[in-house]
């Protein structure tokens, strides 16, 4: 069995508006060192899976498919094994 | 002209695109559950707006995974009229039969409000009833409107007139070059934010959507006979 944990985020040429707004209110209560805030997601995903590189291939394609999408977001995963 | 309307958990504008047609065109309509796959007895299809699951994900991302859509996409190939409205017009992005890709609009605001359209392009199915650079009243009711596309997309819509409407004034959402709807190169498949359906009488604000609802009509008749 292995668990994904993934990471989408919208593209650095895209505007995030949420992160736009939290950094407002950063700035509001006095962290003016606050440069910049992206919100994305963290997704995790169990596969039931022997084999390190295909359970690797079926969480590529689940993000490239489903949990991004590429016109706006892109995404990472790490891998790990777990009883 | 049969008219299918998609529902979907979490639909809520399903009943006002079937009094929409019923309304204006005295034609069949008919509510279609999203796990029924078949829609090739329909002439055209509505997907209506709401939050098809929840808007779980990203808006109409997970609608575009229910049975109906092999329907709907077969029936945009075999080049029947295929409308999203709101919600529609986002599943329709996400399952790639329109580019681009919708975002949060940039102000995080749900907007609902009467808005004034620009009418860029008569040339279409949708809007063969409207005059050229007509300003019409159509409400507009959502958080994700923010139409979003690359460059090289953005000027393949605009060489081809894929452009159908514009806000007119103040950009409620952010969109880019301030689009409300667009259509594909076939223009048989259009999709838009702002909501025909809820201005197709005086009573509503506006009657402005009429004239959508009426060009599918004329060009189903022209095209594909009164059979």
């Amino acid at each position: 069995m292995y668990k994904a944990t993934i990471f989408v985020t919208l593209k650095e040429s895209v505007l995030d508006p949420q992160g736009v707004a939290v950094k407002g209110s950063l700035h509001s209560l006095g962290y003016a060192e606050v440069k910049d805030v992206r919100i994305g997601k963290r997704i995790e995903v169990l596969i039931e899976s022997d084999n390190r590189r295909k359970a690797e291939q079926q969480v590529r394609e689940i993000c490239e498919k489903v949990l991004s999408n590429p016109v706006i977001e892109q995404f990472r995963f790490e891998l790990e094994e777990v009883a | 002209m049969r008219f299918a309307v998609p529902v979907f958990p979490g639909s809520n504008c399903d009943l006002d695109c079937v009094h929409a047609i019923e309304d204006v065109l005295q034609e069949p309509v008919e509510p279609v559950w999203h796990q029924e796959e078949d829609v090739s007895r329909f002439d055209a299809i509505i997907l209506p707006g709401g939050f098809s699951y929840g808007d779980y994900l990203r808006t109409g991302a997970l609608a575009r995974f229910s049975p109906v859509m092999k329907g709907v996409k077969q029936a945009a190939e075999s080049g029947k009229l295929v409308i999203g409205i709101c919600n529609g017009f986002q599943i329709l992005l996400e399952m790639g039969l329109l580019p681009g890709a919708m975002l949060t609009n940039d102000h995080l605001q749900f907007r609902c409000e009467m808005q004034t359209l620009i009418v860029e392009n008569v040339e279409t199915p949708f809007t063969c009833k409207y005059a050229p650079g007509e300003a019409i009243r159509i409400p507009i009711a959502h958080m994700s409107g923010n139409y979003f596309c690359d460059p090289s997309t953005l000027a393949e819509l605009k060489q081809n007139g894929q452009i159908v409407f514009r806000y007119a004034g103040d950009n409620p959402n952010g969109s880019i070059e301030k689009i409300a709807g667009i259509c594909n190169r076939k223009r048989n498949v259009l999709g838009m934010m702002p909501h025909p359906e809820r201005a197709i009488a005086d009573w509503m604000g506006s009657e402005d959507g009429k004239k959508l609802f009426q060009s599918m009509f004329a060009y189903w008749k022209e095209n594909c006979g009164a059979a």
